[in-house]
């Protein structure tokens, strides 16, 4: 139970959305994000946060990706 | 056409979304207070936990830990608060453009229009309710009626996380059997007044003679008679639609509790200053004035008074501030807050009858106007009176820019 916070490389397109395309884990380890397959407002209760939510595929996995106020999570 | 008309109540607001962000403290008692080296530090909202054993909305904080010694105290965080009102807000605004709030965790939204897109009342009610829970993570409850004071009834019967129809059948059994201080406008006094004539119940003001309240109560009685009947006609107000001004007015607790002329003098000049800064941000004068007193021992009154012309000049109201409260204040107890308040608005370039014999008040209000540009480009303690230097403790705020959150009238 909780958050842990990451590093993210994201596009920004003209429009103004965001597409995270990887992200830097706690070890080091980069992870590439295949693809988003889902965006939308949402709270987390496990991490205890709020804000938008990436659903992205990581390494065949689903990985629920948050960004608050420009601060990337992932829940724990 | 009947409406259908939902009120929107987030639940224990403060408390929730400080859980929300620290999951640690969800499974204890809460309370959000404000700050207590600056004598603010009562409960502002407390979670449910800490609703159960006994904690209220405005209580000191020592008082709170008494009944509860596991009490968890949180600072509030207002910028947050202000975020998940806005965004409840565009959850709303998905189904109506009819949204009006009551306060900054309170909403009425009419969604008569929208009811063959999204279903019944209460279905959008609860997919409201739904949305809440998942993108936002806290919980509401929902009052679904035809008229604004039902909807509202509706929401407060049950807690938390709840939808509740008050429809024109069910009404008599639901509203009326509540005593009648749940009513919207019936406080303290009110209450005691109808329960000397034997109303208890909003049933039994429902039920009463309308000609006789109006005896009793003035106009009100007409206004209460009919909220209890569910005759309320008020419109929920559309979307971004300007509420129009009725009175402009700060207040303040104080550092430290006042105990002379001098002090009080000072606090008031602080928030004249600030009342008249507003008012000509507006475009408007105010004909009235009106103080409020609290002493320390939480004993408060207002009393007004009228200007002989209609004036935005800190001096005029402040001076007509300290004319009421020596009029009123005998000194028995020291003081703890102070508030001041221009009512009787008018706009600015109205007309008015000059005074024959007295200078005009031009030269003020030229001069009024320069310090508020000064200030605008140098800051707000660029430019002050030199009384404020007496106590810098006392004066050291500025009500105009510290405060975001204003209390709110139905009758708007």
């Amino acid at each position: 139970m909780g958050k842990v916070h990451v590093e993210v490389v994201a596009q920004h397109d003209k429009e103004g959305r965001i597409r995270p395309l990887s992200l830097l884990w706690e070890d080091g380890r980069k992870f590439p994000i295949d693809r988003v397959l889902d965006i939308r407002q949402a709270a987390s209760l496990k991490a205890g946060l709020q804000g938008m939510r990436y659903t992205c595929r990581i390494g065949g996995k689903e990985v629920y990706l948050f960004c608050d106020e420009g601060k990337w999570f992932i829940e724990k | 056409m009947s409406r259908t008309i939902l009120h929107v109540d987030l639940n224990n607001f403060y408390a929730s979304v400080e859980c929300l962000y620290r999951p640690e403290l969800r499974d204890k008692p809460v309370a959000v207070c404000g700050d207590a080296e600056a004598r603010h530090g009562i409960i502002l909202a407390k979670n449910q936990i800490a609703k159960l054993v006994g904690i209220k909305t405005g209580e000191a904080i020592w008082e709170a830990k008494l009944k509860c010694p596991g009490l968890v105290t949180v600072s509030a965080n207002f910028r947050k608060y202000l975020q998940f009102s806005r965004q409840a807000r565009e959850i709303y605004a998905d189904y109506t453009d009819q949204i009006e709030s009551f306060g900054i965790d309170e909403c009425w939204i009419d969604v008569s229009g929208s009811l063959q897109l999204f279903g019944s009342g209460s279905d959008i009610a609860d997919t409201i309710r739904k949305r809440f829970r998942e993108e936002l993570g806290i919980t509401a409850s929902a009052g679904v009626s035809w008229n604004k004071i039902f909807a509202k009834l509706g929401s407060d019967m049950q807690k938390p996380d709840a939808t509740t129809v008050i429809t024109k059948e069910n009404y008599r059994d639901k509203v009326w059997p509540l005593p009648v201080g749940e009513l919207l406008y019936v406080g303290r006094s009110t209450r005691q007044k109808l329960q000397n004539r034997g109303i208890y119940t909003i049933g039994d003001l429902a039920n009463r003679d309308v000609h006789r309240l109006r005896l009793l109560l003035g106009v009100w009685g007409e206004t209460l008679w009919a909220f209890a009947n569910g005759l309320d006609s008020a419109p929920v107000r559309l979307n971004g639609e300007e509420s129009l001004i009725k009175s402009i007015g700060n207040s303040t607790t104080t550092v430290r509790d006042l105990v002379n002329n001098t002090e009080v003098k000072l606090v008031f000049y602080v928030l004249a200053e600030s009342v008249a800064a507003r008012l000509r941000k507006h475009g408007l004068k105010c004909r009235t004035v009106a103080i409020s007193v609290r002493n320390k021992e939480l004993y408060s009154f207002e009393r007004q008074g009228k200007l002989q012309i209609p004036s935005f000049i800190s001096n005029n109201i402040a001076e007509k501030a300290m004319e009421l409260f020596t009029t009123n204040y005998i000194w028995d107890k020291p003081i703890r807050s102070l508030g001041v308040r221009g009512a009787d608005l008018v706009t600015a370039n109205g007309h008015i009858q000059i005074d024959l014999f007295e200078e005009d008040n031009l030269e003020p209000e030229t001069l009024e106007q320069t310090i508020d540009t000064i200030r605008r480009r140098f800051g707000h303690y660029s430019v002050q009176r030199c009384a404020m230097l007496l106590d810098r403790q006392l004066t050291g705020f500025n009500p105009k820019e510290d405060h975001t959150i204003h209390p709110i009238s139905y009758f708007k």
